[in-house]
């Protein structure tokens, strides 16, 4: 055996490859049920027996034909010499359609180690596989495991490192009776190859082979390489094209196909005992979640309670813990600097700049934790797949399949994530619009802003404002997709198609890994981006043209913030402080509440005195509650941070329609605050 | 009598036809997860819009409307 061997995880979508590669590599990929998380290959290792065993984590696809780019993209990296042994992982409770993919493997020619994940399940439905027939009817080594309990996994690998080597597939008996009895092909198969076809389509792969023997002597895996021609697929016809039009005379997929799922029925019918038990809590559930009518109410209903939860807990948590943890440690900085006499412009850029910036973003922990933690539950719970069911009617009226609504509601968690969910969309052309519309679903770091001015400006009406905006997002992104659709005038089909996974029992483990990432994520955002973003913006703040300057209205910041007063002034946000919040916030969201902080000296903006402090300064300039309105509008609207920025021009692979969609977001969030501000100004 | 996916009725079950009425990437991808000829397929649940989820050799899939408008199918005889 090598001193490094390259395993690639295989498998359908949702069958569990990403938590059995957490269990082996320690690794902290996030884990959902729904089909489709994992979007980009991800690497880690670990050690066998003196042994390096590189593991790859794919994207999970159903075949491997080169319809989609997923599946080109992963067949071409299961066939390159970047992989040894191809782990190939079934769920074993839905072992009948993931064993299509398992033929196709096999007959990649390479090493295929079979686990069957999720026995668990299989199991607690009084199920039962015949794990002695199984291996024998597939010629393969089949390990049973449990990636969520952790079971099974040294026997899996250690039937990969007695596979490794193995150059001929391992010899087995297979018996195909009333095929055999009547075949009049030349050669028995049987004790080649586990998937054996027809007569006509034998002696076609025969026919082929020979031709290739004689015009690509180094090629590997003939009768692989001799059913993708028949199957007359694009790829291979182009890189080894060969003349034998009596024996490819149409394409022969379907005939394939059709015959991988007979043998499939046939291995079914010998292995897999109790098969009728049924399920009967998911269509329980399903009665309700995805009824006709009320789908979409029950939709809406879990949305608003995610985000009750997420304002009222959240709070709770911030005024009981969070909040005076933090008032003690800036009190604690402020003693400390003061004790040790350090300098005044230090103590200002400390106290003022960085404790005000990182210090403010810190309260809002709490509710980004519940969010988060609430928004795990739907993913793993097996709704969010139901969602593209359920939102299907209202997203195919705006020109785009239900499976679109996925991205725009992880979009409420994060935009970078959800940005990236897109690719599970076939059409390039859904892909950019739904990539446009994203943003506009209100994210988490968009939070902290509504939770400040709503509670400084409205008060007891808060929470209906910070609702508010939510549903103005999606409405703002219906509006625009709907713009497109008509744009675009192609009658748009209705492509919806996505598996439905059983509903589970969130796992605690699971949504331990997936809220503490993104809560470490908000805590590394808030001590480098916002900690960065405070001190320049505290820099800009305090010096000027004639150095350090103790009127703000004389630094840099002022300067640049006036240049652009004209611009904000019709949509209410005519103030430089607030254009210069607005212009730090493309660094992050939050960084708009950090900034007023720093702007306007206030040490926690999040708690009642700072807000106090903040209104009475604001309503000195005649920044009002229509104001306030105006510029939570517009700090949802306008263009994204720039972690989305970059993730947009990595999924759409243009600088150019990056820019086009930063200008598109930015004119539609200054038209948005226009019609606000003035309708308020007209109202109240 | 061969009817299209469209026209079924929940909560029974048909048996697949053809399903060549569709765009090749589209038909390939169905027969690919097990949408064969011949297959059972059971319908769980429609929408006004012509959506709906239906049961193929025991997974759930929620299918279009356009895609569902491609599948022939015929009542089940068992």
């Amino acid at each position: 055996m090598k001193d490094t061997v390259n395993i690639g995880f295989v498998g359908n979508p949702n069958c569990g490859k990403t938590t059995l590669f957490n269990a082996y590599t320690g690794a902290k990929l996030k884990v959902a049920n729904w089909p489709g998380v994992t979007v980009e290959k991800k690497e880690g290792s670990m050690q066998y027996h003196g042994h390096t065993f590189k593991l790859v984590d794919l994207p999970g696809i159903y075949s491997l034909t080169s319809y989609t780019m997923e599946e080109k993209v992963s067949r071409e990296f299961i066939l390159s010499d970047d992989v040894d042994v191809i782990v190939d992982i079934a769920d074993a409770s839905a072992l009948e359609r993931n064993l299509y993919l398992t033929l196709q493997l096999i007959e990649l020619g390479k090493p295929v180690v079979l686990a069957l994940n999720m026995m668990d399940i299989v199991e607690e439905r009084g199920m039962e596989i015949d794990m002695h027939r199984l291996p024998e009817m597939l010629g393969i080594p089949v390990v049973p495991v449990s990636a969520r309990k952790k079971r099974g996994l040294d026997i899996l690998m250690h039937a990969v490192a007695h596979h490794v080597d193995k150059e001929e597939p391992v010899i087995f008996v297979h018996d195909h009776d009333e095929l055999e009895e009547n075949s009049t092909h030349k050669h028995d198969h049987h004790t080649e190859y586990a998937m054996v076809y027809s007569d006509l389509i034998e002696d076609k792969i025969d026919a082929i082979i020979d031709v290739l023997k004689q015009h690509y002597p180094s090629m590997k895996n003939y009768r692989w390489h001799a059913l993708k021609l028949l199957e007359q697929d694009p790829d291979i016809m182009k890189r080894y094209p060969i003349d034998l039009p009596e024996v490819m005379d149409r394409s022969y997929e379907k005939d394939i196909i059709n015959q991988k799922y007979d043998f499939i029925e046939e291995i079914i019918g010998e292995v897999l005992m109790n098969k009728e038990k049924k399920e009967q809590l998911t269509d329980k559930m399903d009665q309700l979640l995805t009824h006709p009518v009320l789908g979409v109410p029950v939709f809406l209903g879990i949305m608003a309670l995610v985000f009750a939860l997420t304002f009222n807990i959240g709070d709770w948590l911030k005024e009981t813990f969070v909040e005076a943890a933090i008032d003690w440690c800036s009190t604690g900085i402020l003693n400390c600097l003061t004790f040790f006499q350090v300098n005044e412009v230090l103590v200002s850029l400390i106290v003022d700049g960085i404790v005000a910036g990182v210090g403010t973003i810190l309260t809002f922990l709490p509710n980004i934790f519940i969010l988060f933690l609430a928004l795990a539950f739907l993913e793993d719970s097996g709704y969010m797949a139901r969602v593209a069911y359920v939102m299907d009617g209202i997203m195919g009226r705006l020109g785009l399949s239900g499976r679109a609504f996925i991205p725009m509601l992880l979009g409420f968690g994060c935009t970078v994530p959800a940005i990236m969910a897109s690719r599970a969309l076939e059409d390039p052309k859904d892909r950019r619009k739904t990539i446009l519309i994203t943003p506009f679903m209100s994210c988490s770091a968009r939070l902290p802003i509504y939770v400040v001015f709503s509670q400084m400006f409205f008060a007891e009406h808060a929470m209906l404002v910070a609702y508010s905006m939510y549903i103005l997002g999606i409405v703002v992104a219906l509006i625009t997709a709907l713009a497109l659709k008509w744009i675009d005038k192609k009658e748009s089909q209705n492509n919806l198609l996505i598996e439905l996974p059983e509903y589970k029992t969130p796992n605690a483990h699971s949504i331990a890994i997936y809220v503490w990432e993104k809560v470490k994520d908000y805590l590394t955002r808030a001590g480098t981006v916002i900690f960065v973003a405070s001190i320049i913006v505290w820099g800009l703040l305090n010096c000027g043209p004639s150095g350090l300057v103790d009127d703000m209205g004389q630094s840099f910041g002022a300067i640049i913030g006036k240049v652009l007063v004209p611009v904000f002034a019709p949509i209410g946000l005519g103030y430089w402080q607030i254009i210069v919040a607005l212009i730090s916030g493309i660094a992050a969201k939050e960084v708009v509440v950090s900034s007023c902080g720093v702007l306007f000296g206030i040490g926690n903006l999040n708690s009642q005195a700072g807000m106090d402090d903040m209104v009475s300064l604001l309503a000195a300039v005649g920044f009002g509650s229509v104001n306030a309105y105006a510029l939570m509008t517009f700090c949802l609207l306008y263009t994204p941070c720039t972690a989305t920025l970059a993730t947009i021009k990595r999924e759409s692979g243009s600088w150019k329609w990056t820019g086009q969609a930063m200008a598109f977001q930015l004119i539609v969030a200054w038209c948005v605050s226009f019609i606000v501000y003035r309708l308020g100004l007209l109202i109240f | 009598m061969t009817l299209n996916l469209n026209d079924s009725h929940i909560e029974c079950t048909y048996q697949v036809v053809d399903v060549s009425g569709l765009e090749l990437p589209v038909e390939r991808r169905l027969e690919a997860l097990g949408l064969t000829t011949g297959t059972q397929i059971t319908v769980l649940n429609k929408k006004q819009n012509g959506a709906l989820i239906v049961k193929v050799r025991g997974t759930r899939f929620a299918l279009g409307q356009h895609i569902a408008a491609g599948i022939q199918i015929e009542e089940a005889t068992k």
